[in-house]
């Protein structure tokens, strides 16, 4: 059994409470906690002072700095605007083509247009713009659309076969699985995948052939190099979109396919449109 | 102090300093929270919100029953790097109609308050089958099972039913046609001027997932395609106070 000390000299006082003979000094706070203490809560009043806090009525206090994160984040936005504002403009007035005779400026615009391109553009085109099955290549030579800085400046701002746009760029297969006979569809499947040299039933291809000049060449040309002004694409060039394999070529031609691109006039600026035309032109398929 | 020597009371009766304990607490709760329901500036008022059609409810609940919140946030902060990537900053008013909102806490994906409209219908029928395929770097499950997944919006009126409860103005009418306009949206060959007459003349109607049945996948992505769509941001002027 241990034995209750006794009170020494010089020990504090005690609280007065006692709990089974324990009692505890009445020690003070450390001066430093008090103080801490003390400054906390002054810098509390001081902070819903200067910035929004308390509820009235209607609205709640805006505190004396006038602080908002809204009007932040709108000063910077505003601020880079402004900053940028010179080359924005720039890159507006030029002609498209002229754009890579000013160095400076093509290498804004490409700079520009690439954080356009990996903010709206690579999740269908691929960060590296190498596409995925449905969603074209942007480097090789081959456009449905053309390739030019004029047409993929309408393609960027307008879009393809949406809804939001007008001026979308519009053609639409049909499904001609509704208007060919099933032999007909497998032997033009065989005709197109001749074009590209691919292992084909010669007897089919053959019969294909007439199929083919009956149906497809309206769009896709007599010798089925396609037609950009109507996003019929080249047949001829061992490029698919969708796949080249016999099941794919017949998916194709039974349902058709309607490859949508949403419209960007409304998203971006016009020197956003102009710049990210500026960076998919010159990633090497541009002509 | 007279009060201070009643301490002792409360130190030495735990039910008690439980109700005190309580009633401070409660008391802090009410000044943080109650003024948010009766301050003016708390939802702004913007043009162009309405509730979700059935479809698009439909979508909802598929998107809380996959957990996507999980992973994906819908609440676009103002902060300058968030508004270049996503668009302008989300408003309270655009969460007016969900119950419950979808801010999430999370983003291992992106934020998705704005998706709509900003890829097509394929992309995310191909994205939802094997997100992969579109974007190689994704570390998303697939949900490819969605499009075999058959709805025939059998509860969908009993789904806007419940939302009418807790304040979201689904009119009678709307709960009346609920399933005809469930089924109308995914159709571009129905008879949808019923549906365009209830919730405006914006809703889209198409085949969201390119196939003949109405599936779960044509719900989400109706959902996915009107996300942040609705508000028109050139009636709205945002208020100095926030």
């Amino acid at each position: 059994m241990s034995k209750t000390p006794e009170k020494q000299p010089g020990d504090p006082n005690t609280t007065g409470h006692s709990w089974d003979g324990i009692e505890e000094f009445d020690n003070p706070m450390p001066r430093w906690w008090l103080w801490t203490l003390y400054a906390t809560i002054v810098w509390a009043v001081i902070y819903t002072i200067m910035y929004p806090a308390w509820p009235l009525v209607k609205s709640a206090t805006a505190g004396v700095m006038g602080w908002s994160s809204r009007a932040l984040v709108q000063e910077e936005m505003v601020a880079f605007q402004e900053a940028n504002a010179p080359w924005n403009a720039k890159l507006v007035e030029t002609p498209l083509a002229d754009i890579s005779k000013d160095p400076e400026l093509q290498q804004y615009a490409v700079n520009a247009g690439g954080a356009v391109f990996r903010t709206w553009c690579a999740q269908c085109h691929g960060s590296g713009a190498q596409g995925a099955p449905g969603f074209p290549n942007l480097l090789d030579d081959a456009w449905l659309w053309g390739g030019s800085l004029e047409d993929i400046e309408t393609t960027v701002a307008y879009g393809i076969r949406n809804e939001e746009s007008d001026d979308a760029r519009y053609s639409e297969m049909p499904a001609f699985g509704e208007i060919l006979e099933h032999d007909e569809i497998t032997q033009v499947v065989q005709y197109v995948m001749s074009l590209t040299n691919a292992q084909t039933d010669d007897a089919a291809a053959q019969a294909g052939k007439v199929v083919f000049e009956d149906n497809c060449v309206a769009c896709h040309g007599e010798d089925g190099k396609g037609d950009i002004t109507q996003g019929a694409p080249n047949l001829t060039d061992a490029i698919w979109l969708y796949g080249g394999s016999q099941e794919a070529l017949t998916e194709t031609v039974t349902n058709s396919r309607f490859g949508v691109m949403p419209a960007w006039e409304n998203r971006l600026t016009d020197a956003q449109v102009r710049a990210v035309t500026a960076y998919v032109h010159q990633l090497g398929g541009g002509q | 102090m007279a009060i201070l020597d009643k301490h002792k009371i409360l130190e030495t009766n735990a039910t008690l300093l439980l109700v005190f304990s309580f009633l401070v607490v409660t008391i802090g709760g009410i000044v943080q929270i109650a003024p948010l329901f009766y301050l003016e500036n708390t939802i702004e008022k913007v043009e162009g919100m309405r509730p979700y059609t059935p479809l698009e409810m439909a979508g909802r609940e598929i998107y809380l029953r996959e957990g996507c919140y999980t992973c994906h946030s819908q609440m676009i902060r103002p902060m300058r790097d968030e508004v270049e990537r996503y668009g302008h900053y989300s408003l309270a008013a655009e969460s007016m109609y969900d119950h419950p909102f979808q801010w999430g806490s999370k983003r291992t994906g992106p934020d998705l308050a704005r998706v709509g409209g900003r890829y097509s219908d394929q992309w995310h029928v191909d994205h939802l089958r094997d997100p992969q395929s579109v974007v190689p770097e994704s570390v998303m499950p697939k949900y490819g099972f969605l499009e075999h997944r058959k709805l025939d919006g059998k509860y969908i009126g009993d789904i806007m039913a419940a939302n009418a409860l807790v304040g979201t103005p689904y009119t009678e009418e709307m709960l009346e046609n609920a399933r005809a306009d469930f089924r109308a949206q995914a159709d571009p060959d129905s008879d949808y001027d019923g549906l365009l007459e209830r919730y405006g003349d914006k809703v889209s109607v198409r085949n969201f997932d390119g196939q003949s049945e109405l599936t779960e996948a044509d719900a989400l992505v109706a959902y996915l395609q009107m996300l942040g769509t609705l508000v028109d941001f050139s009636t709205f002027t945002p208020d100095a106070s926030r």
